[in-house]
């Protein structure tokens, strides 16, 4: 069955078994290898992309549900590493492994996105879903934080 | 040569022997071939740097990038010596060649081990482009500078890429003698320098195991028995190859030399096409001698063993005697115990392989590329010339990268499918087929006196032996005794003890190894020898670490000596800035540790609140001296890594036993420390100038004492047996 939808600004369209995770999708059919494999039951938040703008783990989201609706990847954040959460990600040395973090940053985008302005504890809250295995959840706050802050001076998107 | 240690290993790969040594049998057409041997000086030059036209210069590293920062630090000192600016560097992992051996990356041994070789061939590099300017010039090669990337004389400069292509063909200086740097002449070592790996993980660019797409390429899974060391009996493939996109089903032979035992394997057009044929498998498994194996029979039969007259590994002076006749508010005796832990990295084991046509090409994210390379030999019958691995980024590593079972499984079934074949693990593979951490369990008794001399301290071990698992012509115990073969401490008579137990679960090398045991033991031990000392458990340790003594390695006597003084600076320094001894409000308190591991000395200061039975870790300052320190930050964020790894073994994670498989299969059961959960985290690097030491690993020992002793501090209550259970401070 042919299911379409817009990834990263640009109409795709698939015909595979509507229950296969969008997840592999993104990774085996469209080569957008950025989105990760971490648990494959939506527990570590590895695989988070924006659906119609929202979190969602794509390794437990079958295909045929995102018909008609707006994929954002970690591939199109920004062209330049230029978005804000990017932008605080490398002021702030956030990976180490960096397997986690396309996950970690579509996470915090999409949290930022509703809370502009968010306090320490507000971060804790929204990013405590998502598993990092190197430790780096102290410098993850910082950087959601920061991008807040960047985004509140003009770096808005 | 079937089996090894990791310190062999990484011994073997660091004196750049052949790929084929490691480990394997190698086939006979492959033997007869040449082995990989380094050559006595590879030109600096070809070896370790490549400039193109707008002065970009590109160094390479070889050593596997898992997140702990060898492609910065590395890199670093190679520019150092160089006289190279940082923004004009860009980075490269090398390709598993002669002049690159040595690639296999743990034992917190990169910078350790490379330290001095890539500051000599940046040196000689140096060199050899200054002469090959004063040569342009007609100059004195001693009036000639090397600065921000170019070679100067009398105000002129040369660019290294307009001098490199004549300089690669000068002799070679003798690397033992070339003048290097002087450390107050460092430029980039000790300043914390963005890492060059980041901006690719920012952007999902970043290319690991997992990301490898090759033409052609087909997907794989393995369906493996699920209690350890058991192997297919019969299988049934028929509903699996009727789903669509299902290629092929076929069992793959146990690899007993990597600790393999096969599995029935699939091959299909995609990675979920091979999830969901695993799954219509119908395979009837021969499941071993293990089935029985469970959490409770090793238990019983650890405490049977430290029951027992064990091997005596140490034993200075009488603490038998003394024990035995210490007054029994004067002595302490109590059992420990640590469960398996499971590596947990983000990435699940994974491999491409090809051979066909009289080749074979890899790309795995490996700790151990070499060992990939003898694999694909031993199934290809290729010799090392024809076989190609590239390393991509791992996901984690924490030491169960530096297996070769993936590799091992992957080149199998490359082998018959004659095409690319990407092979992954799905989570549940990973978390129950994984080397885990062993299980152990320490009987320790000790007596101080009215004066608080340590009078005696005795440890009786057991554990499920890594050295044992992987090389029985090692002693089982010199894998699993760390520290506790070089006590810092003063202790008149010191006894040490040990006996493996049979288990049939696999176990390897996992963050800091047998630190992360010992580490706890030693350390929540010494707090309860300060307190039956009535002493602080700070003061106590100092008094103990007195005087500037290098204490020697008990077991192996060629072993660098630690240093009581560095182990001082470290503690004083933690408890300086952990603000011990000063106050705090009702329900939190302070503990403190400190261990030796991987020849570097860490502190830490813990604070936790205990409220209702539930405890909360809120603040972690933790001293490191690692010599030289590097690339400061890179090392905070390794110290803050091993502390959040280090805290989710205490008291989040564990693996247990039940009819000889992993219970926990997924981050369902395997928890981890959360955001919310994790602690400020501070780290201090002690000032030193002497040659760096790692700092991958030595983070996480002392993590799990300290914060028992804070507990400890906080409610009285001693826990002995990691993880910390939600009923054991009701």
């Amino acid at each position: 069955m042919a299911i379409s939808f817009e990834v990263n600004g640009q109409r795709r369209t698939v015909d595979v078994d509507p229950q296969t995770p969008l997840l592999w999708v993104l990774r085996d059919t469209f080569n957008l290898t950025g989105t990760k494999y971490g648990c494959g039951i939506a527990l570590c938040g590895a695989c988070t992309v924006h659906v119609d703008g929202e979190a969602a783990r794509s390794c437990a989201y079958p295909v045929g549900t995102v018909a008609g609706k707006k994929i954002t990847t970690i591939e199109g954040l920004s062209t330049d590493r230029s978005h804000p959460v990017q932008q605080a990600w490398i002021e702030h040395q956030v990976p180490q492994c960096g397997y986690c973090q396309s996950g970690q940053i579509m996470t915090a985008v999409a949290f930022l996105a509703k809370h502009p302005s968010p306090a320490a504890r507000d971060v804790d809250d929204a990013m405590s879903n998502n598993i990092c295995r190197c430790g780096t959840a102290q410098r993850i706050r910082s950087a959601v934080l920061r991008a807040a802050e960047l985004m509140r001076k003009g770096g808005q998107r | 040569m079937t089996n090894l240690t990791r310190r062999s290993l990484l011994k073997s790969s660091v004196s750049a022997a052949a790929a084929l040594v490691i480990g394997f049998d190698v086939p006979q057409e492959a033997a007869a071939q040449k082995p990989i041997r380094k050559k006595p000086m590879p030109n600096p030059i070809k070896a370790w740097l490549r400039i193109n036209q707008d002065g970009i210069v590109t160094l390479i590293y070889s050593k596997s990038e898992m997140g702990q920062g060898v492609s910065t630090s590395l890199p670093m000192i190679l520019a150092d010596e160089l006289c190279l600016p940082w923004d004009k560097v860009r980075v490269e992992h090398a390709p598993l060649d002669p002049a690159h051996a040595g690639q296999g990356t743990g034992g917190s041994s990169s910078v350790t081990s490379m330290w001095m070789p890539l500051r000599q061939a940046g040196a000689a590099a140096r060199q050899m482009l200054i002469q090959a300017a004063a040569a342009h010039w007609q100059a004195d090669p001693q009036s000639c500078t090397a600065r921000g990337g170019s070679v100067w004389h009398n105000g002129k400069a040369l660019t290294y890429g307009e001098l490199v292509e004549a300089a690669a063909q000068l002799p070679v200086p003798d690397l033992a003698t070339v003048p290097l740097k002087k450390t107050e002449e460092f430029e980039l070592i000790g300043k914390p320098l963005p890492r060059k790996d980041i901006p690719a993980k920012v952007d999902g660019s970043a290319i690991y195991g997992l990301d490898v797409r090759v033409p052609g390429m087909v997907y794989a899974m393995v369906a493996r028995c699920p209690v350890f060391g058991g192997k297919v009996k019969s299988f049934d493939a028929s509903k699996a190859k009727a789903l669509k996109g299902v290629n092929d089903a076929f069992v793959i032979d146990p690899a007993p030399q990597v600790h393999s035992w096969g599995g029935v394997a699939i091959i299909a057009d995609s990675t979920y096409t091979a999830m969901q044929a695993k799954r219509l498998l119908q395979i009837d498994w021969d499941y071993g001698p293990h089935a029985a194996e469970s959490s409770e029979t090793l238990r019983r039969q650890f405490r049977r063993l430290v029951d027992s007259r064990m091997k005596v590994v140490i034993n200075q002076g009488n603490a038998d005697a003394v024990i035995g006749s210490a007054p029994q508010e004067k002595r302490i005796d109590c059992d420990y115990e640590l469960p398996f832990e499971a590596h947990a990295t983000m990435e699940p084991m994974n491999c491409t392989v090809y051979i066909g046509n009289g080749r074979a090409e890899a790309w795995a994210p490996a700790q151990g590329p070499e060992w990939v390379m003898g694999v694909i030999a031993q199934v290809s019958g290729l010799p090392p010339q024809k076989i190609q691995v590239h390393t991509t980024y791992l996901g984690g590593g924490f030491g169960r990268r530096f297996q070769a079972d993936f590799a091992m499984e992957a080149a199998q079934i490359a082998k018959r499918a004659g095409r690319p074949v990407h092979l992954v693990w799905s989570r549940e593979d990973d978390m129950t087929h994984d080397f885990y951490r062993p299980a152990s369990y320490h009987r320790i008794s000790g007596a101080v006196d009215d004066s608080g001399n340590i009078l005696a301290w005795r440890h009786k071990s057991t554990s499920t032996s890594i050295a044992e698992w992987w090389n029985p012509k090692e002693t089982p115990e010199s894998s699993e005794l760390g520290c506790a073969a070089q006590l810092p401490y003063l202790v008149k008579n010191y006894k040490v003890e040990y006996l493996p137990a049979a288990s049939g679960v696999p176990r390897a090398w996992w963050r800091s190894v047998e630190a992360s045991s010992i580490g706890f033991v030693m350390e929540s031990f010494m707090d309860e020898l300060a307190h039956a000392a009535a002493a602080d458990p700070y003061e106590f340790r100092i008094r103990k670490l007195r005087g500037a003594r290098k204490v020697m390695n008990a077991i192996d006597p060629k072993d660098r000596p630690l240093e009581t003084a560095r182990m001082q600076g470290v503690l004083r320094l933690a408890a300086e800035k952990g603000d011990w001894g000063k106050p705090l409000p009702g329900g939190h308190a302070r503990g403190i540790a400190c261990h030796y591991s991987f020849h570097s000395y860490t502190a830490n200061v813990i604070d936790v609140a205990v409220e209702n039975g539930s405890v909360r870790v809120k603040r972690v300052v933790s001293a490191v001296d690692v010599g030289t320190p590097v690339n400061p930050d890179g090392i905070r964020a390794q110290v803050e890594g091993a502390i959040v790894y280090g805290l989710t073994a205490a008291v989040k994670s564990q693996i247990t036993i039940k009819n000889g498989s992993a219970v926990q299969s997924n981050f369902d059961r395997f928890a981890t420390l959360s955001m919310k959960e994790t602690p400020e985290l501070v780290v201090h690097i002690v000032p030193s100038t002497v040659a760096p030491t790692g700092i991958g690993e030595p983070g996480l020992p002392p993590v799990a004492p300290a914060l028992m002793n804070a507990i400890f501090a906080a409610t009285g209550k001693r826990i002995r047996r990691l993880p910390l259970q939600p009923g054991d401070l009701a």
